[in-house]
């Protein structure tokens, strides 16, 4: 026997023990899946009874979107491919593609032209969406309206450039104006832009439309996806700053303005928006005289955007309530006057609370553009409604087509909330 | 015109309206198009094809209107309207004649002040069933479930079938014909009701179109047909004489295959007075003395127009039953062209 204790000790460790992994139960899959999925008896029923739906709804759906006809040309020969198969008829789509995204009238010749005017409605918005970009893109912005507008219906060009002027002369008499008096400025601007429309409209020489670079072509002719993002993004990008005139109006001292605000808003908010469309459509008919009748496109977007503006008038009055009423005593102390105390210190605030209540109305206002179809102006869902599902060949095809509808309107309005989180995160809106 | 720029800006294409009174005729001709209301789409009635070009029976009207009256069966401009904007469409001014498989009642020629310038279709309601609940008549349909749209007619017409026939139904409300479609092939009901063309187009839709019937009963008069303002005679008579002269022309013999021989002049004094080799028929009309040829020239005799849209070769498959021409059984009678 030895008295070194290395003797007297069957083993000792030379280092640490290397770390053993950890049981089965506690890592990777199956602790994600007992973490997450089974952690309870309850759970884990719920789980097994979620992956069952799943189960039977991936059942039935994959082998009808895999087996999916592209080519047949209606759906009496698609099933015929199909054979008793469980199967989709895309053709529909493929066929009627255009059909869908542009109405059946406007010439195949020009699609160029809406598509064209897509492509820049991208450019003009960037700007405003981002403001990291440079601020001179803004022009382009302005004057975005006037080039979609001699894009989509062609015609003379007149039409936009005096439109235009009009703007800019009104804008122009604003600034020299408005220095003194408000409303100078406003009513000496309106009233310059009218004359400018006015005398440039007689300058058009009639017919000037016949033979222009751009033929024409009417509203009634304009459809399809189309239609929904056109009216979309008119309505919504007129009814903010209405909404925001009426939302300040409503809080206005002066009590005839405030009262027209507040009828206004009411009014509008407690009609439904297809009675709106109706009185569009069919009972202002009989106001105008028979020879001067308005656009039924121009018709439709003022009363979408007279709707929206009135519940986004709403949602801004709930940003402009949730500001401190040191925010105005503020301005006030600052000697700020009126105009200037709301663009500079109120509305970038209470417009930053609205966001998400503005987009809220943005997204269900894109959707509700679907109800055009109840006045026979053939939008997506007219399209799918009237005449593919009216066709000899295509009656009876429903799942392809609203399928179809459904997707794209989920890509913009996912966009559009998307766009709005990020806004939130970037403009760090709850102050924390 | 040019009012304000920024109407014309915005506008572009307000298309006039057309003084709503009276002269449609010399609107028309001014015009040179001829403004027809259609359906937004029915199947074999009215539909825009692939290419975006309008078919079917009630268009075929409106072409033949058009080709009378202006020589060209294009020059129409399709003004689609929906069972709720029809009315206010032709009243305003807005279009000169609606083609829309508008049913002629009491009320909406005497009290809408509509004038019915015919019947292209007789229509009524009928039912359809499944062929394995082996029902031959609606009088077997005691205790079942129908499906039915609400709103409409076809409602009241079931409700007084069912009641004069003293058996019981169970009725399952619903919206639209696309949605009768789905609860009907579901098996939410045993039967499907509404009118008879819409029941036999429906069913051509079907996967398996020959597993279900259509039971013989009629149950009520759904007279279709073409209409005007009131109060425009000359106009109602262009319309009413150019449908007449489509189904004169079958009755006659007169087809798009044979109409240039015809034209040429033939030993049927009648035939001679429809395509104006005889007598001042289309001067009385105000029209081109051949009018009428041109008229059957856009589509055909009301046969072929028939046959083409809606008859027994097309997937909707309708026979002409009632829509025969009188000698042979049918209801369709016009009266002489002297």
């Amino acid at each position: 026997m030895s008295d070194k204790t290395s003797d007297s000790i069957a083993f000792v460790a030379k280092g640490t023990i290397p770390p053993s992994p950890p049981p089965a139960s506690q890592a990777g899959v199956v602790k994600w899946l007992r973490d997450n999925l089974f952690s309870s008896v309850p759970n884990g029923i719920l789980t097994l009874v979620a992956l069952t739906v799943i189960y039977l709804v991936l059942q039935k759906t994959l082998p009808w979107l895999y087996n999916g006809v592209w080519t047949t040309t209606s759906l009496n020969a698609c099933r015929e491919v199909l054979d008793g198969k469980v199967g989709a008829c895309f053709s529909v789509l493929t066929e009627r593609w255009h059909q869908l995204l542009y109405g059946f009238k406007y010439p195949a010749e020009f699609y160029w032209r809406p598509n064209l005017a897509l492509v820049l409605l991208l450019v003009a918005v960037a700007p405003v969406l981002f403001f990291d970009l440079p601020r001179k893109m803004l022009i382009f912005t302005g004057l975005y309206p006037f080039i979609a507008f001699w894009l989509i219906w062609g015609g003379t060009i007149m039409a936009p450039i005096i439109a235009l002027l009009g703007f800019v002369v009104g804008g122009a008499v604003f600034q020299i104006y408005g220095r003194g008096s408000f409303a100078a400025g406003f009513f000496g601007g309106i009233a310059a832009a009218l004359i400018i429309w006015a005398l440039g409209g007689m300058l058009i020489p009639e017919g000037a439309s016949e033979n222009a670079m751009l033929q024409a072509v009417p509203s009634r002719d304009l459809g399809g996806f189309m239609l929904n993002l056109m009216l979309g993004v008119t309505c919504v990008s007129l009814s903010l700053p209405l909404g925001i005139a009426l939302a300040l109006g409503r809080q206005s001292d002066m009590p005839l303005i405030k009262w027209m605000c507040v009828i206004f808003i009411e009014f509008v908010r407690g009609v439904p928006l297809i009675t709106l469309l109706f009185v569009a459509s069919v009972m202002l008919a009989y106001f105008f005289p028979p020879d001067a009748t308005v656009d039924l496109f121009l018709r439709v977007v003022i009363m979408i955007t007279m709707f929206s503006a009135a519940y986004i008038a709403e949602v801004i009055r709930g940003g402009l309530a949730a500001l401190p009423k040191g925010q105005y005593e503020a301005a006030d102390s600052l000697g700020l006057d009126y105009p200037q105390a709301m663009r500079l210190i109120i509305l970038p605030q209470a417009l930053k609370i609205s966001i998400p209540g503005i987009v809220n109305v943005a997204v269900g206002l894109f959707k509700d553009t679907t109800l055009v179809s109840v006045i026979s102006m053939f939008d997506l869902v007219g399209m799918i409604r009237g005449p593919i599902l009216a066709s000899t060949e295509w009656n009876g095809v429903y799942w392809e087509l609203l399928g179809f509808a459904a997707l794209l309107f989920f890509v913009v309005c996912y966009g559009i909330s998307q766009y709005s989180q990020w806004l939130e995160r970037r403009l760090a809106t709850d102050h924390r | 015109m040019n009012k304000s720029v920024f109407l014309g800006a915005l506008t572009v294409a307000g298309v006039a309206a057309g003084a709503a009174a009276a002269g449609t005729l010399d609107d028309v001709k001014a015009r040179g198009k001829l403004n027809c209301g259609v359906t937004t789409g029915l199947v074999g009635f009215a539909a825009p094809n692939a290419n975006g070009e309008w078919e079917g029976f009630d268009v075929a009207v409106c072409r033949a209107v058009a080709a009378a009256v202006l020589g060209d069966s294009t020059a129409v401009e399709f003004v689609p309207t929906t069972g709720k904007t029809r009315f206010t469409a032709l009243a305003s001014g807005e279009i000169d004649m609606l083609a829309r498989n508008t049913t002629w009642t009491f009320s909406r020629d005497v009290d809408l002040k509509f004038e019915f310038t015919g019947v292209n279709y007789y229509d009524g309601q009928g039912f359809m069933v499944p062929k394995e609940l082996g029902v031959s008549s609606a009088k077997e349909l005691d205790g079942a479930t129908v499906c039915i749209q609400t709103g409409t007619t076809t409602e009241l017409n079931l409700a007084d079938f069912f009641r004069s026939n003293n058996i019981s139904y169970e009725p399952v409300p619903i919206e639209t014909n696309a949605e009768a479609q789905q609860q009907y092939l579901a098996g939410a009901c045993d039967v499907y009701t509404t009118d008879a063309s819409g029941l036999a187009a429906t069913r051509a839709t079907f996967d398996d179109p020959a597993g279900h019937v259509l039971l013989p009963e009629i149950i009520s008069k759904e007279p279709l047909g073409p209409l005007v303002r009131h109060g425009d005679n000359e106009w109602g008579d262009v319309v009413r004489w150019t449908l007449n002269a489509l189904i004169t022309a079958e009755e006659l013999g007169v087809t798009s295959a044979n109409l240039a021989e015809m034209s040429a002049g033939t030993n049927n004094p009648e035939i001679n007075r429809l395509l104006g080799t005889e007598g001042t028929l289309g001067e009385m009309l105000g029209l081109s003395a051949d009018w009428a040829k041109n008229a059957i020239a856009a589509g055909g005799n009301y046969g072929e127009v028939f046959a083409k849209n809606i008859g027994e070769d097309t997937p909707i498959g309708l026979a002409r039953g009632l829509n025969a021409q009188w000698t042979e059984g049918g209801l369709l009678y016009s009266p002489p062209f002297r």
